[in-house]
C-alpha cells in the first residue's frame, strides 16, 4: 500500500529522542573504542594515588593509582553488555511466558500469574546469587544471565496484562473468527500493540540492570577484575569520596547519562511505533 | 441442509444461565435476526456459535456449524472451521480494527490468509488488486488514501465498511453481524444496512443479524428470534411476528418502537 499519510508533515515531532540517541551513541562509540585503545593499560598503576584531574589523567587516579577515565571507558562497554544482554534474555523469556499466560486456559493462567508474583517478590539479588551458585563460578556472563532471569518475571507480568487487553479487542476476535491461528495473532496484532508500552519498560529495565550489576559487583558476583564495572568503581570510591570525589563523580555521571539516554531513546521509539502519538511533541 | 443448527444452547457463568436452552436453525441462504433488549444474551449466543466465549463462561448443548459440532471442539478444529464458514462484523467499528495497522494491510492480511487456506498462490500485486476490489465492493471512496490510512484517520462509517470488507475477504458462508450499525448516525446507518443487504444477496451469504432495533431488523432479515433474559420467547417470519406477536414481550418491543417512531415523526 502506498503510505500517503505517513508523508504528512509531523507537527512538532519530538526531539528529545535525539539527545537519547546521542548519549547512547557516545557510550557505544567509547565502548567499542576500548576494544582497541584506552588512554592507559587497564589495571596498570600509572601515577600517584588519588591524584586530582590533570592533563595526564583527565578524571584523576584511584586509590591504586589507576587512571579513572580508562576504567570508566571500559565500564561503558561492560554496562552496554550487561544492559543489552540482561534485557535481551529478560525480554525473550518474559515476553514468551507473558504471551503464553495471556492465551492460556483460565487455571493455567492463574497458576502462571501466581508463580510470577512469587518470583517478583524475590529480591533480584537473591535470584542472581542462586544462579551464580548454580553455575559455580562468578563471571560477567553469569551476572548477565542472573539479571536477565530476574527481570524476566517483571517483563512477563507486564506482557501478560498488556496482551490480555489486546486479545479481548474486537479486532482480535474478528481475526479469530476469520480463522487466524494464535501465532498469527501474536505476530500481527499482539506484539505490535504491546510494543509501545513494553519498549519503554524494557528501557527502564536496562537502567535497572546496569545499576543492579553494581550490587552484584559489590558482592563479588559481577564482572571480575581487571574489567571494572561502574558499580565496582563507585563502590571502591566510596571510602575516598571526600578526598577524591572524581573517582565517584565520573562513573556516576556515566551511569546516569547512559540510563537517561536509553530512556529518552525508548520514548522516541515508542512514539514512532504508535501512529496515535506520532507527530505529538 | 441447514448451515447452522442450535439445540438447547445454554451459556453459564458461575452456575447462572445467561443464555438458557436456545434453539433455532438457519438454512443456507437464509437471513435470521436475533432481537431483544440490552443484556438479553444476543451477543453471547453469537459468540457461543463460533466458539469464542470469553474465559469464565461455558456453553452446553449443541451447535452444528456447517455440520461440525462447535461445543466442546478443540481450538485447532475451530480455527479451521471458522475461517471457512463464518465471519463477524461488530458493533464498534473503532475497536474492530487494529489501531496500529494500516487499513489496506488489515484487509490484505485477511484476503491472503483466505487464499493460502484455499491453496491458491498469489503475489504482492494480487493482494493489492484484491484489496482495491474489496474496497470498491463496499463503496469506499479514495481507495489509495484510505488503504494507506490508520483507523483513527477515517470516519466511523468508513471504518465499518472496512470491517465489512474484511469479513467479505473471508468469503464466508455465514456472516454474523452483531449490531453493526448501532454506533453510526442515522444516515450512515441506512447506507451501511443497504450495503450489507446488497452484499448478502450478491454473494448468496447466510446472515445472522443481531440488533435491538426492530425497524432495522425488519428491513434486512426473513425470520426473527426474539430473546429476553437469555430465553427465546418467540420465533417466526418477520411479517408474522411483527403483525401478530404472540408474546407480551414482543408486543412491548413493538409498542416501544412505534412510540419512538411517532416521537421522531413529531419532532
Ligand atoms: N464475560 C461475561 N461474564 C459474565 N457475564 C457476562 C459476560 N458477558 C456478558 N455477560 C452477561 O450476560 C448477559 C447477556 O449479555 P450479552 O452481551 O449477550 O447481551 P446483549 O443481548 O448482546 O446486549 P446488548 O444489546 O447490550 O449488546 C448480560 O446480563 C451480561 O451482563
Ligand atoms: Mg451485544
Amino acid at each position: 500500500m502506498t503510505a500517503v499519510v505517513a508523508s504528512a508533515p509531523r507537527r512538532g515531532a519530538s526531539w528529545t529522542w535525539r539527545i537519547g540517541l546521542a548519549l547512547v551513541g557516545l557510550h557505544v562509540v567509547v565502548g567499542l573504542l576500548t576494544l582497541v585503545w584506552t588512554p592507559y593499560d587497564p589495571g596498570a598503576m600509572t601515577g600517584g594515588r588519588l591524584s586530582p584531574p590533570s592533563l595526564a589523567h583527565w578524571a584523576g587516579t584511584d586509590r591504586l593509582g589507576r587512571d579513572v577515565l580508562t576504567e570508566v571507558m571500559i565500564g561503558s562497554r561492560i554496562a552496554l553488555q550487561v544492559g543489552i544482554g540482561a534485557v535481551s534474555i529478560g525480554a525473550a523469556i518474559g515476553i514468551t511466558i507473558g504471551i503464553i499466560a495471556a492465551f492460556a486456559t483460565r487455571w493455567r493462567d492463574d497458576a502462571l500469574a501466581a508463580t510470577l508474583d512469587i518470583l517478583i517478590a524475590f529480591p533480584t539479588l537473591l535470584i542472581a546469587m542462586l544462579v551464580v551458585a548454580a553455575s559455580e563460578q562468578a563471571s560477567l556472563g553469569t551476572a548477565i544471565l542472573a539479571l536477565g532471569i530476574a527481570l524476566s518475571a517483571v517483563v512477563a507480568r507486564l506482557t501478560r496484562i498488556l496482551a490480555k487487553r489486546v486479545i479481548q479487542t474486537d479486532y482480535v476476535t474478528a481475526a479469530r473468527v476469520s480463522g487466524s491461528s494464535w501465532l498469527a495473532i501474536v505476530r500481527e496484532h499482539v506484539l505490535p500493540n504491546i510494543w509501545p508500552t513494553l519498549s519503554v519498560n524494557l528501557a527502564l529495565q536496562f537502567g535497572l540492570a546496569v545499576i543492579a550489576e553494581a550490587s552484584l559487583s559489590y558482592l563479588g558476583l559481577g564482572a571480575p577484575p581487571p574489567n571494572a564495572s561502574w558499580g565496582r568503581l563507585l563502590q571502591e570510591a566510596q571510602g575516598t569520596v571526600y578526598s577524591a570525589p572524581f573517582g565517584a563523580i565520573v562513573p556516576g555521571l556515566a551511569l546516569v547519562s547512559l540510563t537517561i539516554g536509553v530512556n529518552l531513546f525508548a520514548d522516541g521509539l515508542r512514539d514512532l511505533a504508535d501512529p496515535l502519538r506520532r507527530g505529538r511533541g | 441442509m441447514s448451515l447452522l443448527k442450535v439445540r438447547d444452547l445454554s451459556v453459564a457463568a458461575r452456575g447462572r444461565n445467561l443464555v438458557d436452552s436456545v434453539s433455532f436453525t438457519l438454512d443456507a441462504g437464509e437471513r435470521l435476526g436475533i432481537i431483544g433488549e440490552s443484556g438479553s444474551g444476543k451477543s453471547l449466543t453469537a459468540t457461543a456459535i463460533i466458539g469464542l466465549l470469553p474465559p469464565g463462561l461455558s456453553a452446553t448443548g449443541s451447535v452444528l456449524l456447517d455440520g461440525h459440532e462447535v461445543i466442546g471442539a478443540r481450538e485447532g478444529e475451530l480455527t479451521a472451521l471458522r475461517g471457512a464458514v463464518a465471519a463477524t462484523v461488530f458493533q464498534d467499528p473503532l475497536t474492530a480494527l487494529d489501531p496500529l495497522m494500516r487499513v489496506g494491510r488489515q484487509i490484505g492480511e485477511v484476503w491472503e490468509r483466505t487464499e493460502r487456506r484455499a491453496g491458491r498462490p498469489h503475489g504482492k500485486g494480487d493482494t493489492r488488486a484484491a484489496v482495491f476490489s474489496l474496497m470498491d465492493e463496499v463503496s469506499l471512496p479514495e481507495p489509495e488514501r484510505i488503504a494507506g490510512a490508520f483507523p483513527h484517520e477515517i470516519s466511523g462509517g468508513q471504518r465499518q465498511r472496512v470491517a465489512i470488507a474484511m469479513a467479505l475477504a473471508c468469503r464466508p458462508k455465514l456472516l454474523i453481524a452483531d449490531e453493526p450499525t448501532t454506533a453510526l448516525d442515522v444516515t450512515t446507518q441506512k447506507e451501511t444496512l443497504a450495503l450489507l443487504a446488497r452484499l448478502v444477496a450478491d454473494h448468496g451469504m447466510t446472515l445472522l443479524f443481531i440488533s435491538h432495533d426492530l425497524p432495522v431488523v425488519a428491513g434486512i432479515v426473513d425470520r426473527v428470534v426474539v430473546m429476553r433474559t437469555g430465553v427465546v420467547v418467540e420465533e417466526g417470519p418477520v411479517r408474522q411476528v411483527f403483525a401478530t406477536p404472540t408474546h407480551a414481550y414482543t408486543r412491548e418491543l413493538l409498542v416501544a418502537a412505534e412510540r419512538f417512531d411517532r416521537a421522531l415523526g413529531a419532532a
